[in-house]
């Protein structure tokens, strides 16, 4: 299971990451054994086992609809590198 | 060439929960200060953990019943990834392969057809934050961020812009019905983003379609695809192509224009969230929650057929909107006498009202039970009512009050009226010559004055009997 640079571009833009050429060239390599040491999994049949959903051995977790308090405008934007209006400021989003 | 359109659609109605979908934080955020119902859960802090709120787990089940789908015995939640600024985990919780319900159908009612629209499946997710633009820079408000919403996703068997708004009103009453969702669109308590393609008519394959988005009302749902089904029609009628893409609907303009979309197909990698254990609906929760569904809109409209005695049409036009019909019922009650007329006034004068103030009256179902039973009484004439209504509309003070108070009661009495006519008469010598003369049609006018001299309180039907007597016995002397 190779990567091609067009996959790894794909991959790179998706997780917001601008690539150098030697970087692109580099993490093709790095990707492409991760992908191959993990795909020894495929060898095993799993035609009888249903998919994963989760590893814990507990569901149905629920809580009731009770309105808790929440933290308040001052503390969530305590940590904001930039706030204005209450909200947080950010670089202007293309639609 | 004849074209069809095929249409399907995504809603995301926001579920009226008190609580978020996976925190505490108050849900009811219109209006709110911007990022005061938050917490480390709704806004992806580093470790905070979800916890799923079961009534909008209930809420879910509920809506998927009432849509007739089959409800999940094991479902899931999925993560959603894509970055943007309102979506502080870089993922959005959803459900992907294991909806909480599927394949259900919904039946319209159209211009006089019937139609029945398949449902693909429903499930729950968390709402994103909100962000808006102000020149340079962007804002970011987190009060939304986890609201729990209800997606529910047609087939493509929309077929008119007159469908689709027809499936929404259905949708929107349904969600109403069940007390689940304000289903308020202007209020952005659903969304719904059409996508729709063209395709000759007869033709198997979908054309290639585009999606709407940026629509803020029904009716803006209705124009924007009628403006796309014109758009598609004149490109594929030039030999041209669709272009697949996202348009956005500009309701100044009236037109819908293309989205500035990123290069890069979407590509949301959802995977099954590790931080929520799976869901098991058992088969007790399922019934108990269908035992405890209340009468839908097309069980309340044969009801009302059935057991008011009520055209199609106008237990349709009631049953539309749950407090309307709520109101039309206990008005029918309170009246006691036929149904039919309480009806009439309720789709006729109330809704005029309703539509011209825009807001709701202190008209109370026992108020126009009683002004509809002066009517009958002959305390009062018919436009007199109309009168009082609208003066009970604006002030809810009751009938009876604004009827003494104004001295609007009819005038029955035989001695009073008869010198009503006597005097108009009198007065009009020559309109009475050209009635003896064969101009029958002048009664008309002559009754106009005796309301007129009566201010609108002679009972017509005894008034009319009176002048017609008055004329008949002048013709005989002449
Ligand atoms: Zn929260």
């Amino acid at each position: 299971m190779r990567l091609t640079l067009a996959e790894v571009e794909h991959i790179a833009e998706l997780a917001h990451l601008s690539l150098g050429e030697e970087e692109k060239v580099r993490y093709r390599e790095q990707l492409s054994a991760i992908l191959e040491y993990a795909q020894q999994l495929q060898e095993l049949d799993t035609d009888a086992v249903s998919p994963t959903a989760t590893v814990l051995p507990i569901h149905s977790v629920t809580r009731p609809d009770n309105p808790q308090p929440s933290m308040g405008q001052d503390d969530l934007l305590s940590n904001a590198p930039a706030s204005a209006d209450g909200m947080f400021r950010v670089p202007v989003i293309l639609e | 060439m004849e074209y069809e359109a095929v249409i399907g659609l995504e809603v995301h109605a926001q579920l009226a929960t008190r609580s978020k979908m996976f925190c505490g934080c108050d849900a009811n955020v219109f209006e709110a200060k911007p990022n005061t119902h938050t917490c480390p859960v709704c806004t992806g802090m580093p470790g905070a953990l979800p916890v799923i709120n079961e009534l909008a787990v209930e809420y879910a089940i509920m809506a998927g019943l009432a849509l007739n789908c089959q409800i999940a015995k094991f479902t899931k939640w999925d993560r959603k990834n894509y970055h943007y600024p309102d979506l502080p985990k870089g993922y959005q919780i959803s459900q992907y392969d294991l909806p909480l319900a599927r394949d259900g159908w919904l039946t319209i009612e159209v211009n006089g057809y019937q139609k029945r629209v398949d449902i693909r499946r429903a499930h729950l997710e968390e709402d994103t934050g909100k962000s808006s633009h102000a020149g340079d820079h962007s804002l970011v408000d987190l009060n939304r961020s986890g609201v729990p919403l209800l997606e529910v996703v047609t087939e493509p068997d929309l077929r008119s812009a007159e469908e689709t708004y027809a499936f929404l009103v259905t949708l929107r009453s349904i969600l109403r019905y069940l007390g689940i969702s304000t289903a308020d669109m202007e209020k952005g308590a659903m969304r719904c983003e059409p996508n729709i393609s063209l395709r000759p008519v007869g033709a198997e394959e979908y054309g290639r379609q585009t999606e709407i988005k940026n629509l803020n009302s029904f009716r803006a749902v209705r124009a924007a695809l009628a403006y796309e089904i014109d758009r598609q029609t004149r490109i594929l009628e030039s030999g041209g192509r669709v272009e697949r893409v996202t348009m956005g609907w500009d309701e100044q303009r009236g037109v819908t224009i293309p989205q500035r979309s990123k290069e890069t197909a979407e590509d949301y990698r959802y995977f099954p969230e590790p931080d929520l254990p799976p869901l098991l609906i058992g088969q007790e929760w399922v019934e108990r929650v269908r035992a405890q569904l209340p009468e839908l809109p097309d069980a309340r409209k044969a009801r009302f057929i059935e057991h008011y005695g009520l055209s199609a049409y106008d237990a349709g036009v009631l049953v539309a909107d749950k407090e309307t019909a709520d109101f039309y019922e206990d008005a029918a009650r309170a009246y006691g006498g036929k149904p039919k007329t309480v009806s009439n006034w309720v789709s006729g004068e109330l809704f005029r009202l309703a539509k011209e103030s825009g807001a709701a009256g202190g008209v109370t179902p026992a108020g126009l039970a009683e002004l509809v039973s002066l009517v009958d009484r002959g305390a009062i004439s018919n436009s007199t009512a109309k009168e009082v209504l609208a003066e009970m509309y604006r002030s809810g003070e009751a009938a009876g009050e604004i009827v003494a108070r104004r001295g609007l009661a009819q005038i029955s009495d035989q001695e009073v009226l008869e010198a009503a006519v006597v005097q108009v008469l009198a007065e009009n010598p020559e309109q009475v010559q050209q009635y003896l003369a064969g101009k029958e049609t002048i009664a008309q006018w002559l009754m106009g004055q005796v309301m007129r001299a009566t201010r609108g309180k002679a009972n017509p039907q005894v008034a009319l009997a009176l002048l017609t007597r008055q004329l008949d016995a002048r013709k005989e002397q002449s």
